[in-house]
């Protein structure tokens, strides 16, 4: 066992209880709680795969952005939920046997990948990646027309949210 | 970097599964999309790992792990808005319950 297969496992064990109890805990505002630690274990693995500018997005825009907007809806229409009654559909045990053959038929694919037991190089040297990977998102040869895309439709998501949460006064 | 490939993505296989449950099982409408979030996620960490793990030099796994950030937000911020504004004229978020176009 080394360091790095140590934080792994520690960080593995916090995303899968954690989102475990995303998905089952009554309060919602403890499930969009629980997100935030979710999130922030995938930051640690981001970290730990070297990819450092993703880490600190992950950071910044799904914990500081993201689950705070959960965190803000889950206020605004509390009234109506508030613990009472199931928070499950009576029909879970069809999801739960779903989930189930889902997470079974990507553990067989995943298995059954071609040197799925490597482990990572070292990276080359000299290889900054925050710079190359700012480079491919701007290079025409690389990735400036998803990159572009992305920005319009998140100004048009910007758009959307304004008209459909915005108060129509009549 | 001790780490094999498939650990990161039985992991991500696994947060997968555990967000579509969620997305299936849940009655709330916010709690459906905190499951779609959870899926993103893994989607995106198995992004990153083929990126670390196949061809570092070429940033391809980043770059759409980026995108797929990108797309998260909008999501977010336009289902939260549906849900909001659904909220204030029906009095509810329970997703069983907005079956106006259902028939």
């Amino acid at each position: 066992m080394t360091v790095e297969q140590i934080l792994f496992l520690l960080a593995g064990a916090v995303i899968l209880v954690s989102a475990f109890l995303v998905v089952t805990v009554r309060k919602l505002m403890h499930a969009a709680l629980w997100l935030v630690v979710t999130l922030f274990g995938v930051a640690v693995l981001y970290a730990l795969l070297q990819a450092n500018f993703l880490a600190v997005v992950q950071l910044v825009v799904y914990i500081g952005a993201i689950a705070i907007l959960f965190i803000f809806a889950v206020m605004l229409t509390r009234k109506e939920m508030r613990d009472l009654g199931p928070q499950t559909r009576s029909n879970w045990w069809v999801a739960v046997l779903v989930g189930a053959a889902v997470l079974m038929g990507l553990v067989f694919v995943v298995l059954a990948i071609p040197g799925v037991e490597r482990t990572a190089q070292v990276l080359p040297e000299g290889l900054d990646t925050v710079q190359a990977l700012g480079v491919a998102l701007v290079s025409p040869n690389a990735y400036v027309l998803p990159f572009e895309v992305a920005s319009v439709l998140l100004l048009a998501a910007l758009i959307g949210a304004v008209y459909l949460a915005g108060i129509i006064k009549k | 970097m001790s780490i094999p490939l498939s650990w990161y993505l039985l992991l991500a296989a696994a947060l997968f599964s555990i967000g579509l449950y969620g997305v299936l099982a849940r009655k709330n409408a916010i709690a459906i999309l905190l499951g779609i979030e959870l899926m993103l996620n893994a989607v995106n960490m198995n992004l990153v790992a083929f990126w670390r793990y196949l061809d570092p030099a070429q940033m391809a796994g980043q770059a759409f792990a980026v995108i797929v950030f990108a797309v998260a937000a909008a999501e977010v911020a336009v289902g939260l808005a549906l849900v909001i504004s659904v909220y204030r004229r029906r009095k509810t978020v329970v997703a069983d319950e907005l079956d106006l176009m259902k028939w």
